[in-house]
């Protein structure tokens, strides 16, 4: 960011939102956006409560589930559509339709099905993060270089081998996207989930806090969610990068 | 008049048989025509011939990479009908794993046939020497030149001791002086391995500096249009790049593709 001509660094331009939001807050304009200051004490206090405690813990459990079933789902699923043009055909509609479709809406037949527990939001989890995975390793696969795939061949890999030992490989960047693309998806169907369902987790503490006009508290809990996602994606986006310098020149 | 050239006392010792060979894609594109071909084990033989007139379709099919449309292909007398360990492929884009160090990469081939990882690295190791590469076992291909690339390629193929090597445009991702040397050193290994190579190229010179054997196409589609034994000078690299055989078999080759080149 530049301000005059002087170049700003990232961390200063959010200290003057920040110091903005402070200001706003003082002045007590809207009642949803108390002082920043307060929020920063309400996160401080938060870390402590049991409360945060049981509904972070609960939170992540439905979501590292939610995202493990994705995975185990989402690249074999992806490597087989890649591969097999007709299971392509066959599923690939659906990967489409479940990506771009609205999900939110699908949750209350989720909740029908799963009942008002965590199992819910696991599959609410699910749903949100899979078919992104499914389609990168599926793009990834499509785009493997053929001569790698013949040298396989010819040097006589297995079916199982050229999965395990050549495939996944060659399309571990795409994998590692998906997943990035994926997390961020998680999380919002953790969220989603619980705030439909209302009753457990960071949506019942979410709920709570906005009923009762506890802003301080809301949005303590969201931007402990915002850094949370930004945290992961970080994280894998480091992992990409590792893997970007081996698998960096293609071919 | 070609397909007789290939005469029958070489028949006993050849490794490769190509009857009656016919590919065509998508029914429609007829890319080689009855092909029939010897390949003389011990030897190297090219297919020149200008692009498009299937020469790769023919070597990938000897891979067993590719099923032809009709005829047959024999290795060692016995028909293939797929990849087989007597035969490896050196490819034209290296296709290295870029993820695999060169020292995993050329033991690659070993590692598919499942043998143990020392027994496999020790032979690799030994290949890597072989084709020049030895210190950078633990580098990773983006790390080396096009050149470097392809020797790891070859020490890949020469590292499951396959009887025949098939190389697929070797040189020509690689530049001008590269090649040269590359070239040379191809000479020296096929004198330590005395194996049987299966060479596709466009470049005239190098088809003659390397075979034994020159086998013309013609343009789609490919048909056998004549054999020419390069009876290899003797000498240093340089002394017969000016022999006179040398220059009068490329001369005579030229002539003759010059030929598809302006029908």
């Amino acid at each position: 960011m530049k301000i005059f001509g002087v170049k700003i660094p990232m961390m200063y331009s959010l200290l003057i939102w920040v110091v903005l939001w402070e200001i706003v807050g003082q002045m007590e304009m809207f009642l949803v956006i108390p002082p920043f200051s307060g929020i920063v004490v309400a996160i401080i206090e938060m870390a402590q409560a049991e409360n945060f405690h049981d509904a972070a813990s609960l939170s992540l459990y439905s979501f590292a589930m939610g995202m493990l079933i994705s995975i185990i789902v989402g690249i074999p699923l992806g490597l087989v559509m890649g591969k097999i043009p007709a299971a392509d055909r066959l599923l690939g509609m659906w990967v489409n339709v479940f990506l771009s479709a609205p999900l939110s809406s699908l949750v209350p037949i989720i909740m029908i099905l799963f009942g008002f527990g965590q199992t819910t939001i696991i599959v609410t989890v699910f749903m949100f993060a899979v078919w992104i995975i499914t389609l990168d390793t599926c793009a990834g696969v499509k785009h493997i270089n053929p001569s790698l795939l013949e040298m396989g061949e010819s040097f006589g890999a297995s079916s199982w081998q050229m999965y395990s030992k050549i495939l996944i490989w060659a399309v571990l960047p795409e994998i590692l996207a998906g997943l990035r693309l994926g997390l961020i998806r998680g999380v919002k169907g953790v969220i989603i989930g619980q705030l439909l369902v209302a009753l457990i987790g960071m949506g019942e503490l979410l709920t709570v806090y906005s009923r009762g006009f506890h802003m301080e508290e809301f949005w303590a809990l969201i931007l402990f969610l915002f850094a949370f996602a930004l945290g992961t994606s970080w994280l894998i986006s480091l992992l990409e990068r590792r893997i970007e310098y081996y698998a960096g020149s293609r071919g | 008049m070609a397909a007789e050239t290939s005469d029958t006392s070489a028949k006993a010792e050849s490794i490769v048989e190509v009857r009656h060979l016919s590919k065509t894609y998508d029914g429609r594109v007829r890319a080689l025509e009855d092909i029939n071909l010897s390949f003389p084990k011990g030897q190297l033989t090219t297919l020149l011939g200008p692009s498009g007139c299937g020469k790769t379709t023919m070597l990938k099919i000897i891979a067993g990479l590719l099923e032809p449309s009709s005829g047959e292909v024999f290795v060692n007398g016995k028909k293939i009908t797929g990849p087989g360990p007597e035969r490896a492929f050196v490819f034209q884009d290296f296709a290295l794993m870029p993820w695999a160090t060169v020292l995993r990469n050329a033991a690659f081939g070993l590692e598919l046939r499942g043998m143990a990882k020392n027994e496999r690295n020790e032979i690799a190791r030994k290949y890597i020497a072989e084709v020049g590469l030895t210190g950078f076992e633990n580098s990773y291909p983006r790390e080396l030149s096009g050149g470097m690339r392809q020797r790891v390629g070859l020490a890949r193929a020469l590292a499951v001791n396959a009887d025949v090597l098939l190389m697929d445009e070797p040189f020509s991702a690689v530049d001008e002086q590269t090649r040269r040397k590359f070239q040379e050193d191809m000479l020296a290994l096929m004198e330590i391995e005395k194996k049987t190579f299966i060479f596709v190229t466009h470049s005239i010179e190098e088809a003659v500096y390397l075979s034994d054997q020159v086998v013309l196409l013609s343009r789609l589609p490919g048909k056998v249009s004549e054999i020419i034994k390069a009876p290899k000078a003797a000498g240093s690299p340089d002394e017969i790049r000016r022999d006179k055989v040398y220059l009068d078999t490329v001369e005579h080759i030229w002539q003759t593709l010059r030929k598809y080149l302006e029908e």
